[in-house]
């Protein structure tokens, strides 16, 4: 009784003085991670930094990645300048941690959305949009002669610790009744080690992930994913639970780099674009994406051309995928079900109304 | 002419005035002690009342339901049965076990190499000696995480896989492990055999374990060597002395007279030692070793219970080592000179 008094009390306390804290001094937007990184003048993004494709670091010390892009498109609509981002690589095993305190900002690092992940009785997540439908694949060397599942029984797996890839390793071979012996590292680095010492059979990780590694290998040519799926894999990134309006803006900005595609609209002819919005009334739509009248990017506690800027520092989502994973990349990956929804794929970004 | 001023009155007989209460000897101690108690008390209930007021804002309160509920990931080698229907209990159970088990060979390895080394840097064998101070210097210099990825990467994971593995009669040591024969189903003897591309024998250390013990066995050996060299230089000169004019060798000299006395300034020095030993197990998760603390990282990873999965692992590896201090204390009063 006495407890549930006091604790009660606390708690009402505790909420008055964070309302106290959070009253917006332009009356708009209540986000204390907003103002957190306006006033810090850098975005925080934990990303894993040595994965080929989404975040990596590149000959000249740069990130480089489809999940380093969305930190700078970011980075680019809320504080106008897409350099200003600070990385952080994290391993799998620290990463909720690291956005659960609030060391990183940003989770922008290959992570799979899951029930648990985003229920506030689990991991207590805040997830954007999906940025890249993945699926687990098995990467086997050749010269095993390795076709299937099947083909692992009695076999060791080096898979990363921690990770969804783990549990529906052990889901697919209980339901098929294989037995096996997973070999879990702390580290990509470390489980990519292990399986080219030849510890372990195959790998099995996101099959981006694997193809992304495999551009990293001595004879790239020398190792095949087998042709299984063995799960849904929507890498998308993550903010904290606790700050609707900052996962809010995390959220559209991304939809933004979406809809620009659908639109039609590029790194290259965004500023003809938005030329044109201005000069004509007619086009209601686009003037309103592009923050030319509304005023979608004050409800989210944006600049008003939000968009604008993050296609300008990152490109549209099209023009990521290309660069990163894509044709233009050494991965070669096939836009599959990563395509806008007109194109039969995943990729919808619900209406900017 | 002036009156002289009257002169200073002679020391008082009545006791010195008492001091005020901020001089008082008797006082000041006490409310020092009071003050810093009530400081850490303080701060104690600081961090206490900020975790639950932060769990309670994440909706996170302290809750063990969770230890119920089906782990859904498997381990690689347990002594203990596990599979991933099992409950998360059950995993943090058998990576406990698993600790223990590297931890209780590390420490006879440890022990055994250490005093091997130890005794050897007395030897009248100038190579023998100096190779003891070249290995304690050069391992104990390095820190352990890289000897153990050392001893995995270069070492264990060079060797040989499959039909080209190390064969000997009984034994055979390949890259997934060390495969010994012995009483396999239906208690029949069972030499190591090749299934399939994979090795069998009903015993069977994996290279993982292997590293991890290798690491700790090498790393821990050059402190021990280090504890008994200095029990070894305390027991007086007179003592050697006296035994090579009864007769005694070297060996039995060591044995006999010396290592005997010198353990009162060993067990103490080899507490901290163990201590650690059982402490650095806890780097296995760079091997690849389902050890307690690699449990513990996948369930945390995948329940989110980040305070409950840390309380668990502070309070086992905290048992684990007040366990073995114990034991050492116990140990230590065996050994100490009884005054009759």
């Amino acid at each position: 009784m006495f407890w549930n008094r006091t604790r009660s009390l606390g708690v009402s306390l505790l909420a008055a003085g964070l309302l106290a804290g959070c009253a917006g001094e332009d009356g708009g937007v209540q986000s204390q991670k907003l103002s957190t990184i306006t006033g810090r003048g850098k975005l925080i993004c934990g990303v894993e930094g040595k994965l080929p494709g989404f975040s990596f670091v590149g000959p000249d010390g740069k990130y480089l990645g489809l999940d380093v892009d969305v930190c700078k498109a970011v980075a680019a609509a809320v504080l106008g300048d897409p350099e200003k981002v600070e990385y952080r690589d994290l391993n799998s095993s620290e990463r909720f941690a690291a956005l659960a305190s609030g060391e990183v900002d940003l989770l922008s690092r290959n992570t799979t959305m899951t029930l648990s992940r985003d229920a506030a009785g689990g991991n207590g997540l805040s997830f954007g949009p999906t940025t890249f439908y993945d699926g687990q694949g098995v990467l086997v060397p050749v010269a095993s002669g390795i076709k299937d599942l099947k083909g692992l029984a009695g076999k060791p797996i080096c898979v990363e610790s921690g990770t969804t890839t783990e549990l529906n390793l052990a889901d697919r071979m209980r339901e098929q009744n294989i037995p096996y012996t997973p070999l879990k590292f702390q580290t990509s680095d470390q489980t990519f080690a292990a399986y080219l010492g030849d510890r372990c059979v195959a790998v099995t990780s996101d099959r981006s992930q694997l193809a992304g590694k495999r551009t990293s290998f001595p004879n790239p040519d020398a190792h095949i994913l087998l042709p299984v799926v063995m799960s849904k894999e929507p890498l998308t990134p993550a903010t904290i639970n606790g700050d609707p309006a900052w996962a809010d803006a995390v959220r559209w900005i991304v939809y933004g780099l979406m809809q620009a595609e659908e639109s039609g609209i590029t790194q290259a002819n965004v500023d003809a674009k938005l030329a044109e919005a201005k000069a004509n009334t007619n086009q209601a739509d686009l003037r309103r994406f592009l923050g030319v009248e509304g005023d979608f990017g004050k409800q989210l506690g944006l600049p008003p051309d939000f968009v604008v800027k993050a296609v300008k520092a990152a490109g549209n989502y099209g023009e990521i995928f290309d660069r990163n994973v894509g044709p233009a990349s050494a991965l070669k990956l096939d836009r599959g079900l990563n395509r806008q929804w007109k194109d039969g794929g995943l990729i919808y970004s619900p209406p900017f109304r | 002419m002036a009156p002289v001023p009257p002169a200073d009155p002679s020391p008082s007989p009545l006791p010195a005035p008492k001091p005020p209460w901020w001089r008082d000897r008797r006082v000041v101690p006490w409310l020092v002690q009071a003050v810093v108690g009530l400081l850490v008390l303080l701060l104690i209930a600081f961090l206490l009342g900020n975790l639950v007021r932060n769990l309670t804002a994440a909706g996170l309160l302290l809750s063990w339901r969770w230890l119920q509920q089906p782990a859904g990931f498997d381990i690689s080698e347990s002594v203990l049965p596990f599979n991933a229907q099992l409950p998360y209990w059950r995993a943090l159970a058998a990576g406990l076990v698993n600790t223990i088990r590297a931890v209780l060979v590390g420490l006879v390895g440890a022990t055994l190499l250490g005093t091997l080394v130890g005794m050897a840097s007395f030897s009248h064998n100038g190579l023998l000696r100096r190779l003891a101070r070249v290995y304690v210097e050069v391992v104990r210099n390095i820190p352990l995480l890289l000897q153990l990825v050392f001893w995995y990467f270069v070492v264990f994971l060079t060797l040989p896989n499959g039909v080209a593995a190390i064969q000997l009669p009984g034994v055979v040591l390949a890259k997934s492990g060390l495969y010994i024969a012995g009483l396999g189903e239906g208690l029949r003897w069972m030499g190591p055999s090749l299934v399939n591309g994979v090795w069998q024998a009903p015993v069977r250390l994996s290279v993982e374990f292997g590293s991890l013990l290798t690491g700790l066995i090498v790393y821990s050996g050059a402190f021990i060597a280090e504890v008994v060299r200095g029990g070894i230089a305390a027991v007086p000169k007179g003592q050697w002395e006296a035994a090579s004019s009864l007769g005694l060798n070297w060996f039995a000299t060591l044995r006999r007279i010396v290592l005997p006395q010198s353990l009162r300034v060993i067990v103490p020095g080899l507490n901290t030692q163990y201590i650690s030993l059982a402490k650095n197990s806890s780097l296995a998760v760079a091997v690849g070793y389902s050890d307690l603390y690699s449990v513990a990282e996948t369930t945390l990873n995948q329940t989110g219970r980040a305070v409950e999965v840390i309380l668990v692992l502070l309070a086992a590896y905290l048992t684990l080592d007040l366990l073995i201090s114990a034991l050492m204390n116990g140990l230590n009063r065996l050994v100490q000179i009884r005054e009759r």
